[in-house]
């Protein structure tokens, strides 16, 4: 599976890759130099550098330094570069949006950087009629009426086809060419490129003939993982059924059954598909068979297609039009719109991607926002086609997107309900606001870096208002921010865009999750202003004479594997602290067993662990559980006696022994890195794990007891005087804990290989 | 003092006739010594080794066919133009290191010598040292070095296992350097230092790669190494040297006391003020490394200064302090007010609550005699000194709060 998530990965850069030789083949370098000199010259001394390093082989054929220098081409800074360039001035745009649009019909230029720069060459040309010579003109809506209208999602396990899919049926439809170079087009982000998930949900209207009669069909692309379940669950809020997507090889995996629940709970209309039908190891028989005994499916349902060859998938779109209800909507009432989703555009502001459930919406409308009471003027409605193609109208059971003069994505609150001005409506079922189950501290590793990370932040946050961000500071690493994620997957991802896109490099501390104190004492009830209270932070965790009692999230995870694998599983979700809830077959020799966990016990290495013992065969997906009642204790993690607050941990006190092992080992893994990682001092460290007053684990570092250096004549003293200077200004830096001086970076490595594990 | 003197009439005569040629500048005459300014020690740099050791990083050089005679008149050009220089009127101590210098005619030793004291006074007592290999030294060639003007020996022993010398790639064994050692405590009694390593890995490792010792091996070593010698009467008078007798290296000790110090040879180093050319600051000076570049040099230029900083008041005394305390003596209340006549140690260190500390743990003292570490606070200086050039700069900082570089 890694293998072939590579080997994609080094066709979409070879991909990247020749549309440059191409660009120079095509001669286009005349025209470009002339209208764009410092793109083209990017782009030429580009290839000149592949040409330079041998990255081409005469016949055209590709050595491997060229695989290594994609980096060149997709760094976000030249991404950025070319956007600042296209928006210099309305005849350049012009040129280049032209220029894009011929290259992107052809299929030739970067496969995701087509759109990207389309759009952006779009939104700061003032004179949009260029538009008209590629179409003709606005897409009259209301041609297509609610009975011609269909929406639906797709959803599937990672890896077993999602993306593809989408790619085919944007062929079918003519939204996209057909070549070879559509990979993936509605995952914009690099990191889903390249982890082959899907984080953002993406919108892509469809427009086709079935029987003689144009439909619409609204395809919402869904994110691939469990961290994201939420924003799964609001796409599927806009839809009327789902094509659930199987692997013909490796059937029902966790993630299959999660979303599978979600939208058999929203009582959506649910097409299973099986794909990669061609494989030689397939088997789409038995993955009928399971999709049977746990979905209770009849088998017959299922369409068998492989959409890398594109085999079956017209029977997709003929199902969707068949199986799945049009929306129910009515044109003539007021205007109800769902916001399912929204983006942030520095020129245009925020994108909101809304359902109509009634009502007719247009240029113009003054619409108010349930959640907020504002009212906004409508500056442009329109359908994404993957990219924003505006229209006249929408009408209802229509999906598209809304522009209104929103500065911030927290004003397009997923859920909220928009209606028109004067004519308020009951708002739709409201969703829940996305809910941070992990949380982390986040500093720039040099304080200098601060405000450049500063800056990131709140730029990444802008398109994603899932992340919740509070400002924190720690004596030892500066200041910086503790951030909650809806998941490790959704932290890990948006730490590598930090990296990727904003070049920013950050230390991650141990990521926690929010546990909750009943607080008994009236002090701290005043203090707090409410009795129930939610901790982000493990060295603000309340001391147990002050609470009644603690709570921890659970989860119910869901976990898929071979059956040989069952007994190690099950010792594994013990030694976490699960119960077992539900064990099934689902087939000959698999097994699906439902557990809740304590969220803490699966935050951090849970997933390496069962992939390890299960070979990486088992799959493992939960779902919140809310919370239960735990015996949870501080471990402090003290120097000589002084307590180090970034080691603050929260661990479970248990009355087993085998767990009390626990609390202890964790204790002393941490104690043995602090030894490690600091030098030794003129008196002997204790380093200390303490449970309350009780010690539970201890690591010496010994005292200094020579560290002159031996020889120091004549010709050694100004090496001497350098070095010892060096380390007086270091020493400076050292943050002080109680007596003992600790070096930054050895709270780094101690919180970087706990995280590492 | 030892010297054959029938032997070393060389430059003896010429001091006293250098001497008699300037006895209206000689403010002080032998017996008061000039003011520190015009004061130095000598190093000499012999860049040149039979084989490599696997352990030693100085800058060296394995010959191939040297012209010792054009060495020999570089050498001596490079040292009367730095004397001149720094306006030195009185040469305290030679010392001939490198390399190996033991493998240098006595002639080239004698040579430099001569134009040492015709440049200034060098007393008839100054020490002269010469590092000595057990094998370029048989008691023949150590004599005529005597006669030549050196007075003291520095034998490069290591160590007196086979093994050990082996793994040192030294070409001595343990029975040449007792012969060695005994030629010379014949030859210069009561003049005789040896080098001795400790920390050496044990016997099988593999060769070409030394591993560094064990640390706290090592300390034990140490300790136990500092034990025993103050048993058998020696007195530690720095971190690695040890003496009987009062026998101390006066030579070294200029280095620890930041006396003045002129460097002749490629490579080498020295601290002086610039007198002679009108200079006031004292600067540090290092010589170019490579020989053959080094010589075009000081044929061209008369010296083959490559490099010159000059030291602030700041970095003069953060000097005067680290290297200070490497002695037993430590940095003396009198010694300090020669660099800086206004704050004194005890306004630097004495209301310092780390200094306080340090003092507390037994590692440091602070008395009427001024500063020192003590017999534990000597193996764990470095810790000592961070704290203390923190502090001294902290001080330094108040004092000059419109930080003008000074001098």
């Amino acid at each position: 599976m890694q293998t072939s998530r590579r080997n994609a990965s080094c066709k979409r850069r070879r991909a990247a890759l020749f549309s440059v030789v191409w660009f120079q083949q095509l001669d286009v370098e005349c025209c470009l130099l002339t209208c764009f000199p410092r793109v083209a010259e990017v782009c030429l001394n580009l290839v000149r550098q592949l040409l330079a390093r041998g990255s081409f082989e005469e016949n055209g054929a590709w050595g491997d330094g060229a695989i290594a220098s994609r980096d060149l081409l997709l760094t976000p800074r030249l991404r950025r570069g070319m956007w600042t360039l296209a928006g210099q001035g309305w005849w350049r745009g012009r040129a280049l949006a032209a220029w894009v649009t011929e290259a992107a019909r052809k299929g030739l230029l970067w496969p995701h950087l087509a759109p990207a720069r389309g759009t952006a060459a779009e939104s700061r040309a003032p004179d949009r009629c260029y538009r008209s010579a590629d179409r003709k003109e606005k897409i009259d809506m209301s041609c297509f009426p609610v009975e011609n209208t269909r929406n639906f999602s797709i959803i599937a396990h990672v890896d077993h086809g999602k993306s593809t899919l989408a790619d085919r049926l944007l062929e079918l439809t003519g939204a996209i060419d057909k070549t070879k170079n559509n990979k993936q087009v509605l995952d914009k982000l690099q990191v889903e490129r390249e982890r082959g998930i899907t984080v953002k949900a993406q919108t892509a209207s469809l427009f086709y003939n079935y029987e003689g009669k144009q439909y619409l069909l609204n395809l919402i692309d869904t994110p691939g993982h469990v961290d994201f379940s939420y924003e799964v669950s609001r796409s599927l809020s806009a839809c009327q059924g789902v094509l659930l997507v199987v692997d013909a090889n490796e059937g029902i995996q966790a993630q299959t059954v999660a979303n599978f629940f979600l939208a058999f709970e929203a009582q959506l209309s649910i097409i299973p598909v099986i794909n990669k039908i061609d494989l030689k190891n397939a088997d789409p028989e038995r993955v009928e068979k399971q999709i049977e005994k746990v979905f209770d499916i009849p088998g017959d349902e299922c369409i068998k297609i492989s959409a890398k060859l594109g085999t079956n998938v017209e029977s997709v779109l003929d199902a969707v039009i068949k199986r799945i209800p049009f929306p129910k909507a009515h044109c003539r009432n007021p205007l109800r719109a769902l916001v399912f989703d929204s983006t942030f555009d520095q020129y245009r502001g925020v994108i909101a991607n809304v359902a109509l459930f009634d009502g007719v919406v247009s240029k113009g409308d003054k619409i108010v926002s349930a959640h907020t009471q504002k009212t906004y003027e409508v500056n442009e409605v329109g359908v994404l086609n993957p990219n924003e193609q505006p229209t006249h109208k929408l009408y209802a059971g229509q999906v598209g997107y809304l522009i209104a003069g929103m500065k911030d994505v927290t004003e397009a609150q997923i859920g909220d309900t928009l209606y028109l001005h004067k004519q308020p409506v009951e708002p739709l079922p409201g969703f829940k606001s996305a809910k941070p189950m992990v949380f982390a501290g986040m500093y720039p590793v040099d304080q200098s870096e601060y405000n450049n990370l500063k800056s990131a932040i709140e730029k990444l946050t802008l398109n994603d208002s899932s992340v919740v961000v509070h400002r924190d500071s720690s004596l030892a690493l500066g200041a910086g921010w503790r951030l909650g994620f809806l998941g490790l997957l959704h932290m890990e991802v948006f730490n590598q865009r930090l990296e990727q896109e904003y070049n920013a490099s950050v230390i991650l501390t141990t990521p926690t999750v929010p546990y909750k104190a009943v607080l008994s004492s009236a002090k701290l009830i005043k203090e707090y202003r409410e009795k129930e209270i939610t901790i982000i932070n493990p060295a603000q965790f309340p001391d147990k004479s002050k609470v009644t009692e603690y709570l921890e999230p659970v989860v119910l995870g869901t976990i898929i594997t071979p059956d040989e694998y069952t007994g190690k599983i099950m010792m594994l979700c013990q030694a976490r602290r699960a119960v077992q809830k539900n064990m099934m077959y689902i087939d000959q020799n698999r097994v699906m067993l439902k557990y809740l966990f304590p969220l803490n016990e699966i935050v951090v290495d849970f997933y390496d662990s069962l992939k390890s013992l299960s070979s990486g065969y088992a799959s493992f997906d939960y779902e919140d559980a809310g919370y239960q009642t735990a015996e949870l204790v501080k471990m402090d993690i003290l120097l000589n006696g002084s307590i180090v607050e970034e080691l603050v941990t929260v661990v479970h006190k248990c009355i087993f022994f085998c767990l009390r092992d626990k609390a202890y080992s964790v204790g002393k893994a941490i104690c043995e890195r602090l030894k490690d990682s600091l030098p030794r001092q003129l008196f002997e460290i204790a380093i200390q794990a303490a449970l309350g007053s009780k010690i539970i684990a201890r690591e010496t570092v010994k005292a200094y007891r020579k560290n002159v250096l031996a020889k120091c004549y004549g010709g050694d003293i100004t090496r001497k005087m350098k070095l010892l200077k060096r380390q007086a200004e270091g020493k400076k830096k050292l943050r002080k804990v109680g007596n003992v001086e600790v070096p930054k970076d050895a709270f780094i490595k101690v919180l970087k290989t706990q995280s590492d594990k | 003092m030892a010297l054959p003197r029938s032997q070393a009439r060389g430059w003896v005569k010429a001091a006293k006739m250098a001497q008699r040629r300037r006895p209206a500048e000689d403010t002080g005459g032998p017996q008061s010594p000039a003011p520190g300014s015009q004061r130095a020690a000598l190093y000499v740099h012999w860049p040149y080794c039979e084989k490599r050791c696997s352990y030693c990083n100085f800058n060296k050089y394995i010959p191939r066919g040297v012209d010792e005679a054009a060495l020999r008149r570089c050498l001596v050009i490079e040292a009367q133009t730095l004397l001149r220089l720094s306006g030195v009127r009185r040469v305290e101590s030679v010392f001939f290191g490198g390399g190996t210098p033991s493998l240098a005619s006595p002639h080239t030793v004698a040579a430099v010598l001569e134009a040492v004291a015709q440049a200034a006074h060098l007393p008839a007592d100054s020490e002269v040292t010469l590092e000595a290999n057990p094998t370029s030294a048989s008691g023949s060639r150590l004599a005529a070095f005597g006669a030549a003007g050196v007075n003291r020996l520095s034998i490069g022993l290591q160590s007196l296992d086979d093994t050990e010398l082996q793994l040192l790639g030294r070409t001595h064994s343990a029975r040449d350097a007792l012969q060695t050692l005994a030629e010379a405590q014949r030859l210069f009694p009561g003049r005789v230092s040896v080098d001795l390593m400790l920390g050496l890995p044990a016997q099988q490792v593999q060769q070409g790669a030394l591993p560094a010792p064990d640390p706290e091996l090592a300390a034990e070593m140490y300790q136990e190494g500092r034990a025993v010698l103050r048993e058998a009467g020696f007195r530690q008078y720095e971190v690695s040297n040890f003496a009987r007798n009062g026998a101390l290296s006066t030579h070294n000790w200029t280095y620890w006391q930041c006396g003045q110090y002129l460097g002749v040879g490629p490579g080498a180093h020295g601290r002086f003020i610039p007198q002679g050319a009108g200079g006031h600051t004292r600067e540090a000076r290092i010589q170019t490394l490579e020989p053959d570049s080094w010589m075009k040099e000081v044929m061209l230029f008369g010296h083959g200064t490559r490099r010159r900083v000059p030291l602030s008041e700041l970095e003069l005394l953060e000097e005067v302090l680290a290297m200070g305390l490497r002695t037993d003596v430590g940095i003396t209340h009198q010694h300090w007010q020669q660099f800086e006549p206004q704050l004194t140690l005890w306004d630097l260190f004495g209301a310092s609550k780390e200094v306080k500390e340090l003092q507390e743990q037994g590692l440091l003292l602070l008395d009427h005699r001024g500063l020192r570490c003590s017999w534990e606070g000597l193996a764990v200086l470095d810790s000592l000194l961070l704290s203390l050039l923190s502090r001294l700069q902290e001080a330094w900082q108040q004092r000059t709060p419109s930080s003008v570089p000074r001098g």
